[in-house]
């Protein structure tokens, strides 16, 4: 357990991600098994054990810890696992403790009373590091920084492999992954994901750059509108369904409806994630209330439906599409969607165009709130994982922009930290007392050059009124140009608006705060923004 | 015919006041005469008429504050009786930083104990707590949560050690308060064996100078500036939480923060403060000691300060002790004990 632990105190106090890599790394060549695995698992989708660790501290923490005290320390610790752990009488002979897998086959079967004792026994024979580590492992979701996609990263790297090989067949794996590391040792044939639906890296796009329009031919190129939701793929065989998110992370949990709506499936298809309410898009935010979530309320799926748009096909039946064409793979999509019609879906529309001077009318004259841009895909393109060169490009909206005025800065973290580097900014607007008053509408921490940072926190040390922790409020005296992709309606902001994706444009040193826009300015794109919801460019809402 | 303690020794807006002897007890406000327990800026202030502490104490306030931060000082050695208004006081160790005082307070047939901060714990750099009986003790409760309980402070350099062996190419900044704990670490840091140059942050050299000339053994340290910054590279320097996070902190190349707090105990703690590397190193008594010691003392009637008084005074109850909490103003919460 001793090497868990400081596995799990290393990843939560170090910010680089390069170093989380390497303890992860270290830890994965030097445990045995199936111990790593279990490990692997505690920071992936988690391990197979099914307990209520609230209901067994409860019954355990009574025993030595008056409840009035207990909660006096919860509240000021914040975490219940790391409260218990501290809180926990220390043995003479606290040491190594049980290995990982005793823990595990320790919660996996029995009673809870005989699981609740068995896990006092644990926390008994362990260090307050150690007590922490065995919580954290069966309590679920460690936060410790670590995503499943960095674990993954990190467990390729630690032998040599692309991480894309293991993804290929990580939702075929079970914890605690014995085939795996025998395969990633080489000491095994890579296990076959056999019947199960798995995730299968995906094909990215690059941002599409000035200088590259002259180096392209309009007719190699496909075009569809980019949509703002999220990336998924779903993955469906057997039965059984299974949605990822772009870095493959199974978020079918929450979404029981799509799952439904491919159990008579047998593919694996791209798409965007949306909620999508009589055929229109609901904004971002709305999907966002269904995101990040282990269960999901049936009033959620009313308020909140759920809807993919889907845009490509990697797989129908058993047949691999990935080294055919995009073209090709578009025909057989769309063969696909008429012949089985799944609910809750239709297909990303293709936006035909003569030349790319006509396309740019249509991506400059799109204004509706569902579409970010558009999508190029040469219409030779394979299906690689990853960006592959010049295959497809996004083409994001013209963003639009604002003069606002810095409010407070924060420091920032890792190569930032010390320089502050994270700018909320606001506009102004008449305050109570007919005097102007500046009002957040949004934070930004990129967008700027290294030197500019440089300018900007000698600026906001000589321009500071007051200093809370991390966070300096400054006088209202610099004009940022704030470039952002769409004003959303916000209850949580006091100004009522928030943009999505602000970053610095320009920094106007030359202007006087006093000309930086009003919140009336404001508040009149956003009437306009959703005043326009159809232009002729958008695709049809009624495949469905 | 012994008098209720309350009834000579409260707090007023200026601090801790004991009418007999017409003094208060580290006041955050200018007053006539203060009698100081320790060093540290919320107990020890400038501007006051006549201030009596231990030697140590009044050194250090004159390295802070400058020769002149008081009308006059009378110092006074520890466990040395004197008689103030016919109050009788004397100085008993406390353990918390060098010069640290309890200040005992006999009148009317009454005994009260202020005991400032104090610790259990060994600590090289000055004399160990004092244990006197009495019928009122003031303590503290910076950690007073019974998820406190301090690590032993030599394995937790030992902890700096492995660290600086696996990281050998990085510098290890450690933040430390500048009075007692940066101190306390470098002679911890020397006990362990280690006798290369320490490096300070410049707001920590005075201090530690004049630990050196009051005897305490501290070995090869020096100031940061105008050393070559390849000095650096795998050892050891010492600066206020502050700078870690601070533009002086940047001409190390990617050093490891080290943090030597009681607070580092809580993880969430060293994650706010992007910690990498926390030592739980505390000049305070942690919940055990507090309780210990309370209890040691037999005193009747215990009053609490600064820190987590709700917890402490609850427990107390449970325990049959009398306790209430004592506010007084001006008391830090301690954020880098």
């Amino acid at each position: 357990m001793r090497a868990f632990a400081a596995l799990l105190d290393g990843l939560a106090t170090t910010q680089s991600r390069n170093r989380k890599t390497a303890l992860l790394g270290r830890y994965f060549r030097d445990a045995s098994d199936p111990d790593r695995g279990w490990a692997l698992a505690a920071l992936t989708d988690g391990l197979p054990i099914r307990v209520s660790l609230r209901r067994m501290l409860a019954g355990l923490t009574s025993r030595f810890i008056d409840p009035v005290l207990y909660k006096m320390s919860r509240d000021y610790v914040g975490d219940t696992a790391e409260t218990v752990a501290l809180l926990w009488p220390d043995r003479a002979n606290a040491g190594e403790g049980p290995s990982l897998d005793t823990v595990v086959q320790a919660m996996a079967s029995g009673t809870t009373a005989e699981r609740t004792e068995a896990l006092g026994r644990i926390l008994d024979s362990l260090d307050p590091s150690g007590r922490w580590a065995v919580l954290k492992l069966i309590g679920g979701a460690p936060r410790v920084g670590v995503s499943a996609r960095l674990a993954r990263t990190a467990l390729a790297e630690a032998f040599d492999r692309d991480v894309n090989d293991i993804e290929d067949i990580w939702h075929a794996l079970e914890a605690p992954y014995s085939d795996l590391f025998q395969w990633l040792e080489g000491r095994a044939d890579k296990p076959d994901p056999g019947l199960r639906p798995v995730f299968r890296p995906v094909m990215l796009a690059h941002p599409i750059e000035d200088d590259d329009w002259p180096k392209l031919d309009a007719k190699d190129f496909s075009a569809e509108w980019k949509w703002d939701g999220i990336r998924v793929q779903i993955s469906a065989r057997g039965g059984e369904v299974r949605m990822f998110s772009r870095q493959g992370d199974d978020i079918s949990i929450a979404f029981p409806e799509i799952r439904s709506a491919f159990a008579m499936q047998t593919c694996v298809a791209d798409g965007e994630l949306l909620v999508m309410r009589d055929g229109v898009i609901a904004p971002f935010n709305d999907l966002q209330q269904r995101l990040n979530r282990k269960t999901v309320t049936a009033k959620m799926l009313r308020e909140y439906p759920a809807h993919v748009r889907l845009y490509d096909l990697l797989f129908v039946d058993d047949e691999d599409l990935r080294a055919s064409s995009f073209d090709s793979r578009r025909a057989r999509l769309e063969a696909w969607h008429v012949e089985h019609q799944p609910p809750l879906t239709d297909l990303s529309q293709l936006v035909a165009f003569e030349s790319f001077d006509a396309l740019h009318t249509v991506w400059s004259s799109a204004r509706d709130d569902g579409i970010e841009g558009l999508m190029l895909k040469r219409r030779d393109s394979v299906y690689q994982a990853g960006r592959v060169k010049g295959q497809w490009f996004k083409w994001k909206r013209a963003a639009l922009t604002l003069d606002c005025v810095m409010m407070y800065a924060q420091r920032g973290s890792g190569k930032r930290s010390s320089f502050y580097s994270d700018y909320t900014f606001g506009v102004w607007r008449d305050g109570s007392e007919g005097q102007r008053e500046l009002v957040p509408v949004g934070k930004a921490y990129s967008g700027f050059t290294d030197d500019e940072l440089k300018q900007l926190d000698r600026w906001i040390r000589a321009n500071t009124t007051e200093t809370f922790g991390p966070v300096r409020a400054v006088s209202p005296g610099l004009v940022l140009e704030v470039a952002f992709d769409a004003l959303q309606k916000s209850a949580r902001h006091k100004s009522g608006v928030a943009m999505r994706f602000p970053r610095i444009h320009r920094i106007r040193w030359d202007k006087p705060a006093s000309e930086a826009e009003t919140l009336e300015t404001v508040m009149a794109m956003l009437g306009q923004s959703t005043a326009v919801p159809d232009q002729p460019a958008s695709p049809p809402s009624t495949l469905i | 015919m012994a008098q209720s303690v309350e009834r000579w020794l409260y707090p007023t807006e200026h601090g801790l006041f004991c009418e007999p002897g017409g003094f208060y007890i580290d006041p955050h406000r200018p007053v006539d005469r203060a009698i100081i327990t320790h060093g540290h800026g919320d107990h020890a202030r400038s501007g006051h008429g006549a201030v009596l502490a231990t030697p140590e104490t009044i050194a250090i306030m004159k390295v802070r504050y400058g020769e002149t931060c008081a009308g006059a000082f009378q110092s006074l050695a520890l466990r040395e009786p004197i008689t103030m208004n016919g109050v009788e006081v004397s100085l008993a160790p406390a353990g918390h930083i060098l010069g640290s005082a309890q200040i005992v307070m006999t009148w009317a047939g009454r005994r009260a104990v202020v005991s400032g901060d104090y610790k259990r714990a060994s600590d090289p750099t000055c004399e160990a707590f004092e244990l006197v009986p009495c019928d009122v003790f003031v303590t503290e409760a910076t950690f007073g949560l019974p998820v406190f309980r301090h690590e032993v402070a030599a394995n937790e350099v030992h902890k700096l050690f492995r660290s600086m062996a696996a990281e050998q190419s990085r510098t290890h900044l450690i933040g430390a308060y500048g009075l007692g704990k940066c101190q306390r670490m470098i002679r911890l840091i020397r006990d362990a064996g280690y006798d290369k140059p320490i490096y300070l942050h410049g707001a920590m050299v005075a201090l530690t100078h004049l630990y050196q000339q009051l005897g305490i053994a501290l070995g090869d340290v020096r100031p940061v500036a105008h050393e070559d910054p390849k000095a650096f590279v795998g050892g050891i320097v010492l600066c206020p939480p502050s700078a870690i996070g601070d533009r002086w902190s940047r001409r190390f190349n990617d050093p490891v923060s080290v943090f030597a707090s009681g607070w580092m105990r809580i993880r969430g703690r060293a994650r706010q403060r992007g910690v990498e590397l926390p030592l739980v190193v505390s000049d305070h008594a942690d919940w055990p000691e507090l309780i210990a010691t309370i209890q040691e003392t037999s005193a009747g009637e215990i009053w609490v300060t600064h820190g987590r008084e709700d917890a402490l005074v609850y427990h107390l109850s449970t325990l049959g002790i009398t306790a209430r909490a004592l506010k007084l103003v001006g008391r830090d919460d301690d954020e880098d004990a």
